[in-house]
């Protein structure tokens, strides 16, 4: 289903589509740079507490459902799969294969957020928000209980913003796709997201055995 | 796209007469507009910080506190700080400099990415007022360097709107540093191998690497520390279970490179002056190019020597000391390849020579002071005294500033097509190096004498010195308004710049000046090493009217 195209278009500053293109590999593998330094200065803060907290740190982390996560684990993979062949359809051209491997991922991203969102439900419930509600039991842990549950919080929220932001990126992709708009003739759109995507599923990759796999 | 030839006076099209409406400013992606939306603020908020230096001085002529309270020299010289570093010195060279020659050195039209240029601008003023509100709104009183658990449990001013500001401001550096990367990987002209790239290139290139590395760190401890404040979480807090050196850490991971953030493109203004001023190419060009990669690289491992007197492992502090002395080894390299590219050379002592000559000086030693505070003996004396801040400031203010005001008339004919008046701006030159001098020189014997930093009380015996200094600030402060006026009469006034004054090489003074929208008629094609200033001795001074030629042929 290779439709007939309009020569895409490219921005004044470029001489030819193929350097437009690389530019902008280059500039989302720049972007993904800062991200790894970004969630680096966190993944930083969070082993130096781990290492010298590593009793309390188990026993906070038993509060965490090893099952969510890991079926959490199992979506994002596969929403690599399926964005993975989503950017293989985009280089071939072929839109509905395009179309539909997307959905497939934004559904997978969705579901991921959703139980989080189960999950962040959870410790509400069980007062294991940080602040001055907190609850732990036994006391004397109560502090460090709080930073990992803070470290908790800080690291899987900002990764779930990433979640979120790629889901609107994804949406705003699909109607570009659907209504064939110009600037999603050429696959680099998709491959940019897809590399971005990727990312974020490798920070996942990170934050689950961290967080919820502390041997004793 | 026409090329109209001139009648001599005539000014042709270009990017500054290429609209007029305040629209056609704001929404512009020309980054020669937006290096001129830049320099505008930065230039407001160097005012900013100008004034709040002088309050800091004005209070310092006497030993007790007259003009102020404790509590609020504790937020003038912390909004000093945050206004100098963030909001000038960082994008100062970048933003303006870099903004407007890096497409135009590279022989590209525009940046690879318009629109993010154009973003890291609101981004930049988002972030400047909010940390204006803040000061208005009360002001912070931490120091610049946000230190917990200071600045998360007990400062009561605005800490919170004062570090999302700098995020803020922290992500536009960050938007230029990918576009700048980007743009000197994939869009140089046809023939411009590395190795003929301009040595302002090379240190806006190794300047990026650094933004793009170091500046998410600060931004995610900054906002990990404004969580902690909001939330009261403990992250740094060691009362809430947190470790505050930790925050120093993470701070200085990135504030230690942020300095070579702030120095490296002024090092790049001084290569192309030095070279067109000398009339010679720069000696040594492999050397001082992969000086500032060194710089970038080595810049990353010596962050700890902000820390030596706050207990990390007297191991950790001679591996950081060492270090600290490796880095200053690039830097000196550049210092004598410089003085090796006058050696010789057909010296003319214009207004931006002048600056970099006061450069030269004021880097040495600001250079060499600072190996004084990577030993850890003396740095156990010196930490924390006038000592560190005159260190700093020979290298903020003798370096990067003076770089910025050599490039800035170094290329003003090539930004405005006019030329400033050479008379009063030597001498405005001159009143900033004396007035510098006088401010920060007896700064160093201050510290060695123990005058602690950030204290507005000091004993009688100190009070000359400090006079010394007050008075210096004010001849600074001449220095500074001077070219305000005089550039901005130039704007009308000044005579017609010509595409190439200097006779200088490199693509920028091929074109109009100033230039026009994209910057080239035709693609130029490079074919020579960069500063060929003795293959072709002023045949450049023939200007051609129609200017934007390539160097083919
Ligand atoms: C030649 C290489 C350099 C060496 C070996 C060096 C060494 C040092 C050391 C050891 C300190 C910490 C002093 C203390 O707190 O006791 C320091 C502070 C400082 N240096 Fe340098 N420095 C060098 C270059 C630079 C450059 C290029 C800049 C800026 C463009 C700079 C700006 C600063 C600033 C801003 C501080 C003070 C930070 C603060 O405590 O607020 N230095 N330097
Ligand atoms: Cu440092």
């Amino acid at each position: 289903m290779v439709q007939e195209q309009a020569p895409q278009k490219v921005s004044i500053q470029f001489e030819d589509l193929h350097q437009q293109n690389e530019s902008y590999i280059v500039g989302m593998w720049t972007f993904l740079v800062t991200e790894i330094m970004f969630f680096g200065g966190l993944f930083t803060t969070y082993l130096v507490y781990r290492m010298a907290n590593q009793e309390t740190f188990w026993e906070a982390h038993r509060h965490l459902s090893v099952p969510l996560g890991f079926f959490n684990t199992c979506v994002l993979l596969t929403s690599s799969l399926t964005m993975a062949l989503t950017v293989h359809y985009a280089q071939r051209g072929l839109r509905k294969q395009q179309l539909l491997w997307l959905l497939a991922t934004m559904a997978l991203a969705c579901t991921f957020l959703v139980v989080k969102g189960f999950e962040y439900h959870h410790k509400f419930v069980e007062g294991l928000i940080p602040g001055p509600n907190f609850r732990f039991e036994p006391v004397e842990h109560l502090r460090v209980a709080q930073l990992f549950f803070s470290l908790y919080f800080a690291m899987t929220g900002l990764h779930a913003l990433h979640v979120l932001i790629g889901v609107l990126v994804m949406a705003i992709l699909t109607v570009l796709i659907a209504i064939n708009h110009p600037s999603v003739q050429d696959f680099i759109p998709v491959e940019l997201t897809g590399l971005y995507w990727h990312f974020v599923d490798i920070v996942w990759i990170f934050l689950f055995p961290l967080l919820y796999l502390i041997p004793r | 796209m026409s090329v109209a030839v001139a009648k001599p006076g005539e000014i042709k099209h270009n990017y500054l007469n290429a609209g007029d409406t305040v629209r056609s400013w704001l929404l512009t992606t020309d980054h020669k507009r937006i290096a001129v939306l830049y320099l505008v603020s930065v230039t407001l908020f160097f005012a900013v910080g100008g004034l709040l230096a002088l309050l800091i001085r004005l209070e310092l002529l006497t030993p007790q506190g007259d003009l102020m309270t404790s509590e609020n020299y504790n937020r003038v010289f912390t909004m000093h700080g945050v206004v100098m570093i963030f909001l000038f010195l960082i994008p100062a060279i970048p933003a303006v400099l870099g903004n407007f020659l890096v497409p135009l050195m590279v022989g590209a039209r525009d940046l690879a990415f318009p629109r993010l240029n154009l973003a890291s601008w609101y981004v930049y003023m988002a972030g400047g007022l909010i940390a204006t509100w803040a000061m208005v709104n009360g002001g912070v009183d931490t120091g610049w360097t946000f230190y917990p658990p200071y600045s998360s449990s007990y400062s009561t001013s605005q800490v919170t709107l004062t570090i999302i500001g700098a995020f803020l401001v922290g992500f536009s550096s960050i938007f230029t540093g990918i576009n700048f990367i980007v743009t000197i990987h994939k869009m140089r002209a046809p023939g411009l191998t590395w190795f003929r790239l301009p040595l302002f290139i090379w240190a806006h290139y190794a300047t990026s690497v650094i933004i793009v590395l170091g500046t998410p760190v600060v931004a995610i401890t900054l906002l990990l520390v404004a969580v902690e404040r909001v939330f009261r979480l403990g992250i740094f807090d060691p009362a809430l279970g947190g470790d505050p050196i930790l925050f120093q850490h993470l701070f200085w991971f990135y504030s230690h490179p942020a300095v070579y953030i702030m120095i490296l493109p002024a090092m790049g203004v001084i290569s192309e002056v030095i070279a067109c001023f000398s009339r010679k190419r720069v000696f040594g060009y492999h050397f001082v190019a992969f000086s500032s990669v060194a710089i970038a690289v080595v810049g990353f491992l010596v962050w700890g020597h902000h820390m030596f007197t706050t207990g990390q492992s007297v191991y950790a502090g001679m591996v950081f000391s060492l270090l600290s002395f490796l880095v200053a080894v690039p830097s000196a390299v550049k210092v004598f390849n410089w003085t090796a590219t006058m050696y010789k050379g057909t010296i003319e002592f214009r207004a931006p020579m002048l600056y970099v000559m006061g450069f030269l000086g004021l880097f040495v030693i600001g250079g060499l002071t600072g190996l004084f505070l990577a030993s850890l003996a003396t740095d156990i004396h010196l930490q924390d005294t006038y000592f560190v801040v005159a260190h700093f400031h020979y290298i903020m203010v003798g370096g990067t500033i003076f770089g910025y005001l050599a490039g800035l008339h170094f290329w003003w004919p090539k930004m405005t097509g006019r030329m400033y008046p050479e008379g009063i701006a030597k001498l405005a030159a001159l009143i900033i190096f004396a007035g510098f001098n006088l401010t920060f020189f007896p700064q160093f014997v201050l510290g060695y004498l123990g005058m602690p930093r950030r204290y507005h009380w000091y004993p009688e015996e100190w009070q000359m010195l400090h006079v010394m200094s007050s008075a210096g600030t004010a001849l600074l402060g001449i220095g500074y308004i001077l070219p305000i006026f005089y550039l901005l009469w130039s704007l009308r006034n000044g005579a017609l710049a010509g595409p190439n004054p200097w006779g200088a090489t490199g693509l920028e003074w091929k074109t109009d000046s100033p230039p026009i929208t994209h910057n080239f008629e035709e693609t130029p094609i490079v074919t020579e090493e960069p500063y060929a200033y003795e293959n072709h001795h002023q045949q450049e001074e023939v200007a051609s009217g129609t200017g934007a030629s390539t160097t083919k042929g």
